[in-house]
């Protein structure tokens, strides 16, 4: 079953919630990665829930006027006019009264979203005849998904992803430095309101598949995935898109593949899934990375610190370092030095000679700079100062066993 | 009056303001109702090296926000090269404060670079040999060739400000404004940004920096500018920088030793 949903095989409605997913996935991703990387990731929980009144009033007025109420362009239009008042709603708590930011999303989300519900209730008793379904848009339907859905996500999808291509690099450079931006001129609040606009698109096209409750996180978990792997934020911005992507076509697939399993949800906890793994196995940013980044280094200060230690003639005591030590082939069982073991501390007390007459001149302010205990002096000074130095030390010392 | 007074000063025939890369009339800047800089006339001549001086709290960068439209004043006008600032941008560049930035931003130190000619590349423009070329060399004449490719995130302090003066470098302005350059940096780069600044100087620019080690402005600058929420003094170092105005600019906070010892060094 599954691989026949992977293949596309289960079906015209599934093929095309399969493909506007992917689309929504990859559109999502990379308009998510600006709001995430300008740090806003939540306003987009505020705009999505402030697509629900308009949709609902949008129902209403299709009602009246004697259409299809359930009409669905007329319904994302309706959603899109909402989201914005909402987003106006936010900008303007946050410029001109002493709210910060977190404050206006958490108002203007809790009471749009409760005047949706309130309409939402006020349309089941209104004795439309059949139900509306509206409910569908809070966490997505794709069972009764036609062409021309897949049609509005795939233009909508595209449209978007060709605007952020286009207003990136302002997009970029607000994010990153938005006072620099504005001194060169770029006008920071448009291109915030620009991008905004972008992301209350994504979430418009997103509320037939996913549904406003949960669009925010396929923009935030793809950027937050993809920034585990690269630190080039083009790079982010495409592979957000990717993993964006592939969240939408395997959530639609596995959705397909058993009956009543909800779409939008499976692909938000497939996007996790994604987020989980680039959490752990990410070469540099991982989490696993890190443990063994910390374990190594935390050997070469044991290593050095025993190794100064035996220069010293003193004691080891640490049983970590003696562990590593004898591992080593340094020491010996009873904490005695090996011939190697004496080479290397030899070594290794000098190494902290040469820095310290490098630290104290003012001619090598640069190399200096450069000292942590653990680096070595070679990769710093070069073979001529180095043996310099050692004319100003003097010859080496013995380390005795 | 204040503000009367200001927008006459600010006509452009006024031949100051004609000449001056930078010029400020009645400039008042608030933070809710609280004034941070109240009625500041600057003029900065041409072709110098001016530090902007005062203790924490003074206005210092607030007065180059405001210059640079970042912060939005409650009075005054700002002329650069005497024309409005917005029809000027392509004239200033911006040395922000290093701790302004998320230095974990995914970005390397050349994107950074290129953030300079984003004027010139427009929104559709592509990077190309050229654009590429004359971000090298920016970052070659702060010393920093060597780290094009790093992620911003792993470069030292004073890297990260030799970066960011590498940016302004890359938009070929004719005035520099820069907030607290040497704030927290190596003796290195310190030495590296002062040579660049001299050089622009050299090349007939005009630097404006907010500056904080009062022992230095006397080797570094030739003109300086003391403000502590009101203009206190402006105009070549020898005038403008002395006991008396030190004085009035930092009232109790510097010591009086402190300032004999400045002014002794003046000569």
């Amino acid at each position: 079953m599954l691989w026949d949903a992977l293949t596309l095989q289960l079906g015209y409605n599934a093929t095309l919630v399969a493909i506007g997913a992917t689309l929504l996935g990859f559109a999502a991703g990379v308009t998510g990665t600006f709001l995430f990387l300008r740090k806003r990731a939540l306003v987009s929980d505020a705009i999505s829930h402030a697509t629900l009144p308009g949709v609902c009033i949008a129902f209403m007025v299709m009602v009246a006027l004697g259409g299809d109420g359930r009409n669905l362009p007329g319904l994302l239009a309706g959603s899109a006019l909402s989201a914005w008042v909402g987003l106006l709603c936010i900008n303007g708590l946050t410029r001109r009264t002493r709210l910060a930011e977190d404050a206006a999303i958490g108002a203007v989300l809790s009471v749009f979203f409760g005047f949706g519900v309130v309409l939402l209730t006020v349309i089941q008793t209104m004795g439309v005849g059949r139900q509306a379904g509206l409910e569908g848009f809070l966490l997505g339907s794709t069972a009764g998904m036609l062409f021309s859905d897949a049609l509005i996500i795939a233009v909508g999808g595209a449209a978007t992803v060709l605007l952020v291509m286009i207003l990136r690099r302002p997009m970029l450079t607000v994010a990153f430095d938005a006072e620099y931006a504005a001194a060169t001129g770029l006008p920071v609040h448009r291109v915030d309101l620009a991008m905004m606009g972008l992301v209350m698109a994504v979430t418009v096209i997103g509320l037939k598949i996913v549904g406003l409750i949960l669009i925010v996180a396929l923009l935030i978990i793809p950027p937050v995935t993809a920034r585990f792997w690269s630190d080039r934020a083009d790079r982010v911005v495409l592979l957000s898109g990717l993993v964006g992507g592939l969240a939408g076509y395997l959530g639609a697939a596995v959705s397909a593949s058993a009956p009543n399993l909800p779409t939008g949800p499976i692909i938000v906890l497939i996007s996790f899934a994604l987020f989980a793994l680039s959490l752990l196995l990410a070469p540099a940013r991982g989490v696993l990375a890190a443990v063994l980044r910390h374990r190594r280094f935390q050997r070469r200060v044991h290593v050095r610190q025993g190794l100064l230690a035996l220069a010293q003639g003193q004691e080891v005591y640490e049983p970590y370092t003696r562990r590593l030590l004898r591992q080593a082939g340094l020491m010996r069982a009873d904490g005695v030095a090996t011939d190697a073991g004496r080479a290397r501390a030899a070594k290794a007390l000098r190494d902290e000679r040469r820095w310290g007459l490098v630290r104290a001149d003012q001619m090598h302010e640069a190399a200096a700079a450069q000292y942590d205990g653990l680096r070595d002096i070679e990769t710093v000074l070069t073979r001529d100062q180095i043996d310099e130095i050692d004319r100003r030390i003097g010859p080496p010392h013995e380390v005795r066993a | 009056m204040v503000e009367l007074a200001a927008k006459q000063g600010a006509r452009p025939t006024d031949p100051s303001v004609q000449a001056s890369p930078l010029a400020i009339r009645g400039l008042t800047v608030s933070y809710n109702q609280k004034p941070a800089v109240f009625s500041v006339d600057m003029t900065v001549q041409a072709g110098s090296m001016t530090a902007i001086i005062g203790p924490n709290g003074a206005g210092k960068s607030t007065l180059l926000k405001a210059a640079l439209g970042i912060v939005r004043p409650v009075s005054g006008q700002v002329t650069v090269f005497g024309r409005p600032l917005e029809k000027q941008r392509a004239r200033i560049a911006y040395v922000p404060q290093r701790a302004s930035v998320d230095w974990d931003f995914p970005t390397r130190v050349i994107d950074v670079v290129l953030m300079g000619l984003s004027r010139e590349l427009g929104l559709l423009g592509r990077v190309r040999m050229w654009h590429m070329a004359r971000a090298m060399d920016c970052l070659h004449r702060v010393g920093m060739h060597e780290f094009a490719d790093r992620q911003i995130g792993q470069l030292s302090g004073g890297q990260q400000q030799r970066v960011f003066l590498a940016r302004a470098l890359a938009q070929e302005a004719d005035l520099y404004l820069l907030d607290e350059p040497f704030a927290g940096v190596d003796a290195a780069t310190e030495k590296a940004i002062i040579g660049v600044l001299k050089d622009l100087k050299q090349a007939g620019k005009t630097v404006v920096a907010v500056h904080h080690d009062l022992a230095t402005v006397t080797d570094y600058f030739d003109h300086v500018f003391l403000i502590n929420t009101r203009k206190i003094a402006e105009g070549p170092v020898a005038e403008a920088f002395t006991a008396e105005t030190l004085q009035a600019t930092y009232g109790g906070r510097l010591a009086t030793a402190q300032i004999d010892q400045i002014a002794g060094a003046l000569g």
